[in-house]
């Protein structure tokens, strides 16, 4: 099949180079495009440390986001306060943007919470494991922003975003949160991150059209972002987010980027993929096209690089100190929640297991 | 007090939640202009408007999932499922979704979504129209389970899971939606949860829920002719499960029989009489039994009263029971 020449909006090239595009900008201020650089330096020191607790045995499993790190940053820091993220589990960049501490993040993969944070106060949802069922939650959700009237205001109204990847792009639930979101002219954002592998199976087996272009079936606009651009990818979502709130319904983006790592720490992928095709990825490393930028634009020197380093040093040692010192919950919290209110059939197995329990402690005891 | 069919119950009732929470929703296939397939929100949608009470596109994960993301939003969305066996492509929804949301959120996401579901057979109908899924939900922590059995239930549960801040499944018995009796608006509502004793008697205790409730009643007034004493139990509500309702009509009759139209297999039946057994072991005269529908697929119409348990293998089971 021949390849099909694909739009793609960039801001960025991979060697740094500002380029323009008709329809998208970003107009920074020195500040913040340092802001963003430092977003994307701190968030894969986040990413690589908690690799590295996983190879220690400190985590049970962690999903790395290597090379999508412009991609979400980039969509991340295009929210407004107001808005409402739904991730996967793979959102380690978009929870930086929304102030979520990293270590929360640790506890689901190291096994103490499945939701450590406050989704209603940081506006960004539980990690999602089950591929896709959070598009709809976004969607349900984008429905009672319109129900409550909160959508219109460029600067007011609410936009909701809901990430996903190509594998998911597949799933039922996906599909029909793009036919519930047209249908009731939601105020949301799909934000694909394409990465091309979904584990072992590449996109061309999820979709023989690029993806973005599903949306047009759904009747709605869909646009090929460079997910490695950080720039066009906030440029692109925050034209996206400001459709939404401005009442004028859905968008795909499809963020073209590259899953440079494993898909988890259980996954090895020299069993289905070519190292060529990493190290051609490895030319458009989010990270230094940014940090070419800022120097062919004089925004930063070496010091101040050396000054992100070193925050990032220092994020890492506190949440590597955090995790270790992560205790386990009590057992008996597993009976706390289940219910609004405890019901009486599993106050009595909860009460059960605590006499269980307590015998144990008191056999330890003699 | 006003004779209604439970179908004009639960409009009634859901009439009234709405009326007393601007939060409630009705969200499902054909309920607007339509009122519904069995009729349930007729006029609904005209009375609250459209935003309240609207049709959705035709997919069943999509019915839940996006229920899920209106209680996040602060609504209380009451989903119908036009058919029993039309819920299983929202399964993952409800099940490792919507189930799990309080809990995995440490309580800061509460799931106040109520997912009605007419179920059962005996309606003639062609197949995947006549299931009873209960024990899938029931087995699922997280959610709760109800069964209604007749008018004055319905019209009082249905609020009461509407107001409840966990998810609940809700299980209507489509071959009753046309049965009549009194309901008092007014009425003092028996608490969800708990299971009621609609008939008492002192030999035998049938417990059922849902359709079978009737049944139970019907083979207790023919057996009463035969000069024994049964006791019908209705769970209500089947999870969470009732059981000192339950271990108190069983200590007191030394005999159950369990009623559903759900296959036996790891149903609702086998929960009960593994808990009575674990209860009252040493109490009761005879092992519980169990009248339900076999391990088959729900059969075609022409056979499904084969199928379905009836006053004569609620009898035969009495006998057999009384027999030990």
């Amino acid at each position: 099949m021949t390849p099909i020449a694909t739009p793609l909006v960039q801001l960025l090239t991979p060697e740094g180079e500002r380029v323009h595009h008709p329809d998208y900008d970003v107009d920074l201020t020195d500040e913040q495009y340092r802001d963003l650089y430092r977003d994307l330096v701190l968030v894969r020191r986040i990413d690589v440390e908690a690799t590295a607790l996983q190879r220690q045995g400190e985590l049970g499993l962690w999903a790395a986001l290597l090379g999508q790190e412009a991609a979400q940053v980039g969509s991340g820091r295009a929210l407004m306060p107001q808005d409402f993220a739904f991730p996967t589990y793979r959102e380690h960049g978009v929870a930086w943007c929304r102030d979520v501490d990293p270590v929360h993040l640790l506890s689901l993969f190291r096994g103490t919470s499945h939701g450590a944070w406050d989704p209603n106060d940081k506006r960004f949802a539980l990690y999602t494991i089950v591929i896709g069922s959070q598009t709809l939650h976004a969607t349900g959700y984008a429905m009672g922003v319109v129900k409550d009237g909160a959508v219109g205001d460029a600067t007011t109204g609410e936009a909701v975003i809901a990430y996903f990847g190509d594998g998911a792009s597949s799933q039922g639930d996906v599909n029909e949160a793009f036919v519930w979101a047209s249908a009731y002219n939601a105020p949301i954002v799909f934000f694909c991150q394409n990465n091309q592998w979904g584990i072992s199976t590449p996109t061309s087996t999820q979709s023989r059209i690029p993806l973005y272009k599903r949306a047009e079936g759904f009747g709605f606009p869909g646009v090929r972002v460079d997910g490695n651009d950080v720039l066009a990818s906030y440029a692109v979502t925050r034209a996206a987010l400001d459709h939404a709130r401005t009442g004028q319904g859905p968008t795909l983006v499809e963020a073209f980027t590259y899953r440079m790592g494993a898909h988890t720490t259980s996954d090895d992928p020299t069993r289905y993929r070519l190292s060529s095709e990493l190290e051609a990825w490895k030319l458009k490393d989010p990270l230094e096209r940014m940090r070419s930028f800022l120097f062919k634009q004089q925004l930063a020197d070496a010091s101040y690089l050396e000054k992100v380093e070193a925050e990032s040093d220092e994020l890492a040692a506190r949440i590597r100190k955090a995790c270790l010192e992560m205790p386990d919950p009590p057992p008996s919290v597993m009976f706390d929640q289940v219910y609004a209110e405890m019901t009486p059939p599993l106050r009595e197995q909860a009460a059960q297991f605590a006499a269980y329990h307590a015998g144990f402690t008191s056999e330890g005891a003699h | 007090m006003v004779q209604m069919t439970m179908a004009k119950a639960l409009n009634e009732g859901l009439r009234a939640a709405m009326e007393h929470d601007p939060k409630v929703l009705l969200m499902g296939e054909d309920i607007g202009k339509l009122g519904g397939v069995f009729r349930v929100t007729d006029g609904l949608q005209k009375d609250f408007g459209e935003d309240r009470v609207f049709d959705t596109p035709l997919a069943e994960s999509g019915i839940v999932g996006t229920a899920i993301g209106l209680a996040m939003r602060g609504y209380r969305p009451v989903c119908e499922i036009q058919f029993d066996g039309f819920v299983y492509p929202a399964y993952d929804q409800i099940v490792s979704q919507l189930a799990k949301m309080h809990a995995r959120s440490r309580g800061l996401v509460k799931m106040p979504v109520v997912i009605r579901i007419p179920f059962g057979g005996g309606i003639g109908a062609v197949e995947h129209h006549s299931e009873s899924p209960e024990a899938y939900f029931a087995h699922t922590a997280g959610l709760k389970v109800m069964a209604c059995s007749n008018p004055v239930d319905a019209h009082t549960m249905i609020q009461q899971a509407i107001a409840l801040d966990d998810p609940v499944i809700f299980f209507e018995p489509k071959r009753r939606y046309w049965e009549k009796a009194e309901v008092d608006p007014t009425t003092e509502p028996f608490p969800l949860e708990q299971a009621r004793v609609v008939l008492p008697g002192d030999d035998l205790t049938l417990i059922a829920y849902g359709p079978m409730v009737k049944t139970c009643l019907d083979a207790a007034s023919a057996a009463r002719e035969e000069g024994r004493s049964l006791e019908v139990v209705d769970l209500r509500s089947l999870s969470p499960l009732d059981f000192p309702t339950v271990f108190a009509s069983v200590r007191k009759t030394r005999r159950a029989v369990v009623v559903h139209e759900a296959s036996s297999f790891v149903g609702l039946g086998a929960e009960v009489a593994a808990r009575l057994s674990e209860e009252l072991y040493f109490e009761m005269e005879a092992p519980v039994l169990r009248v339900t529908g076999y391990d088959v697929p729900y059969p075609a119409s022409r056979v499904e009263e084969d199928f379905l348990p009836d006053l004569d293998r609620v009898l035969h089971a009495v006998d057999r029971s009384l027999a030990f």
